[in-house]
């Protein structure tokens, strides 16, 4: 394919839905749905990929206030 | 009761059992004394094997045995300890043995519990009658959260736990802390600061509000009305977890979802975790194999039925058809054509016959001779037509001769 930037797990995921959907309708002419399945298997690698790779990503927001948290950690 | 003696001026004795029996009867009959509450502190706290607890209350001014027994100690919702200010219930008795009157303890709470509890359950009823506990006013968790709000301590343990529960499921998933303290009189207002923060985050999906278990001191932060209210002006939807199972906050009321512990919100914020999505993604692509091939193999039998149409339609079969076509006619006319010939050969034969029957030259054979004129050719038939010396041609049955009349003419 060609050098789209990766998606998100969720914009790949909708995607690929999407492209079921399209897929199970019989009217699709062939070109098209070839196309589809190879955009569909495209965006199935990536997801896997994602999944495999993801790491919780935590970030923090400045404290409004003190950090004075007392509970015991 | 006790009997008085005679004389008056000698003294009466008493045993130490007689009279502390006397005064044990006096307290455990009084009305105030069996039924009574008292406030004090905790000191001299211990509790031995058998599972009895034997303390002192004080106050500035004095102090009282207490004793609780270990079947009343299942009650207790907290660990009394030294120092602490509990209100006890129970009835006074004298300890002969220990030479002791004491409170036989049967219920106790920290101080100001039962006030917290009432406070509580006053600030629940006018919540609920503002209507913001209302079951329409839930909102549904979603179930692919992609960023997660956390309001909680950034140092305690219920971080950890939502952090480890969250990396386990949902790995994808991305996460906001916003710290603020969870105990004390700034935790309210430090926890609806935290929920002003997240909403400047757009694309966030889910806020879990957590703590992790305390005293019922320590959870208080969570039955403010501050806090309820921030849960209900949240931007998306929030899942509370504080304290532990038996604990039921203001908060939980107010949530859209409440869950038992902080790991439990952190399960409910996740219904769908990796390895579901990676078994859908499976799923996912068998089924899109499975449509391409139905496709094709449909496709494929269009194609046969297309090709056999076409083959009927084909201009090599209409070439083949009128080819047959030509041959047939040719022939039907190589048919006519020698009818034809043999007719007219039959015809022809019999013109011949006539033609011959009435031919000269049949006559010639018979012996006649054809006389003409050698220059003018003109058939002589009569004598007239003769002259001496003329040149005539004499026409037989198998060729010409000349000759010269020589005889008589007339």
């Amino acid at each position: 394919m060609t050098d789209q930037p990766t998606p998100s797990f969720e914009a790949a995921f909708a995607s690929l839905q999407q492209i079921i959907t399209q897929l199970e309708n019989t009217e699709l002419p062939l070109e098209e749905a070839l196309k589809l399945y190879e955009e569909g298997k495209r965006l199935s690698d990536i997801c896997s990929q994602l999944l495999e790779t993801a790491q919780l990503r935590v970030e923090t927001l400045s404290s409004t206030s003190a950090n004075t948290d007392g509970e015991p950690a | 009761m006790l009997e008085f003696d005679f004389p008056p001026l000698q003294p009466m004795v008493f045993t130490v059992t007689t009279l502390t029996n006397y005064l044990r009867e006096l307290l455990e009959t009084d009305e105030i004394l069996r039924d009574v509450w008292v406030r004090g502190e905790i000191s001299n706290f211990s509790q031995p094997r058998s599972g009895h607890l034997y303390f002192t209350l004080k106050d500035n001014d004095a102090q009282l045995r207490c004793v609780m027994w270990k079947g009343q100690t299942f009650r207790l919702r907290f660990n009394p300890k030294d120092g602490q200010s509990v209100e006890a219930h129970g009835a006074m008795s004298f300890y002969p043995a220990g030479g002791q009157v004491q409170l036989y303890v049967d219920e106790m709470q920290p101080v100001g519990e039962g006030q917290l509890y009432q406070e509580f359950l006053r600030l629940k009823a006018r919540l609920e009658a503002e209507g913001l506990f209302a079951p329409e006013l839930k909102r549904p968790i979603p179930q692919f959260p992609r960023h997660i709000g956390v309001i909680t301590s950034a140092s305690g343990a219920a971080l950890q736990d939502i952090l480890n529960t969250l990396r386990r499921r949902l790995p994808l998933a991305r996460v906001t802390l916003a710290p603020t303290a969870v105990q004390g009189a700034e935790a309210p207002g430090g926890i609806v600061g935290a929920f002003q923060s997240l909403k400047t985050l757009p694309d966030l999906d889910l806020i879990i509000l957590a703590r992790g278990g305390g005293s019922i001191e320590d959870l208080w932060p969570f039955n403010d009305e501050a806090v309820a209210y921030a849960i209900r002006a949240s931007h998306v939807p929030v899942i509370s977890g504080v304290g532990h199972e038996t604990d039921f906050t203001i908060a939980d009321f107010a949530a859209d979802l409440r869950a038992p512990t902080p790991t439990a919100a952190a399960e409910l914020a996740t219904p769908i975790t990796s390895s579901d999505l990676r078994a859908e993604l499976i799923a996912t692509n068998q089924l899109m194999a499975t449509s391409l091939k139905s496709k094709l193999t449909s496709l494929r039998q269009d194609l046969l039925l297309a090709e056999n149409r076409l083959q009927r339609h084909s201009p090599a079969q209409r070439v083949r058809t009128f080819l047959q076509f030509q041959d047939e006619t040719r022939e039907r006319l190589e048919r006519a054509m020698s009818h034809y010939l043999a007719q007219h050969q039959l015809k022809l034969q019999s013109q011949v016959a006539r033609l011959e029957s009435v031919s000269p030259m049949a006559v010639l054979r018979r012996g006649f001779a054809i006389v003409t004129d050698a220059q003018t050719h003109q058939l002589i038939s009569r004598r007239n037509q003769t002259s001496p010396n003329q040149s005539i041609q004499i026409q037989l049955s198998d060729g010409k001769i000349a000759a010269t009349i020589s005889g008589d003419t007339p």
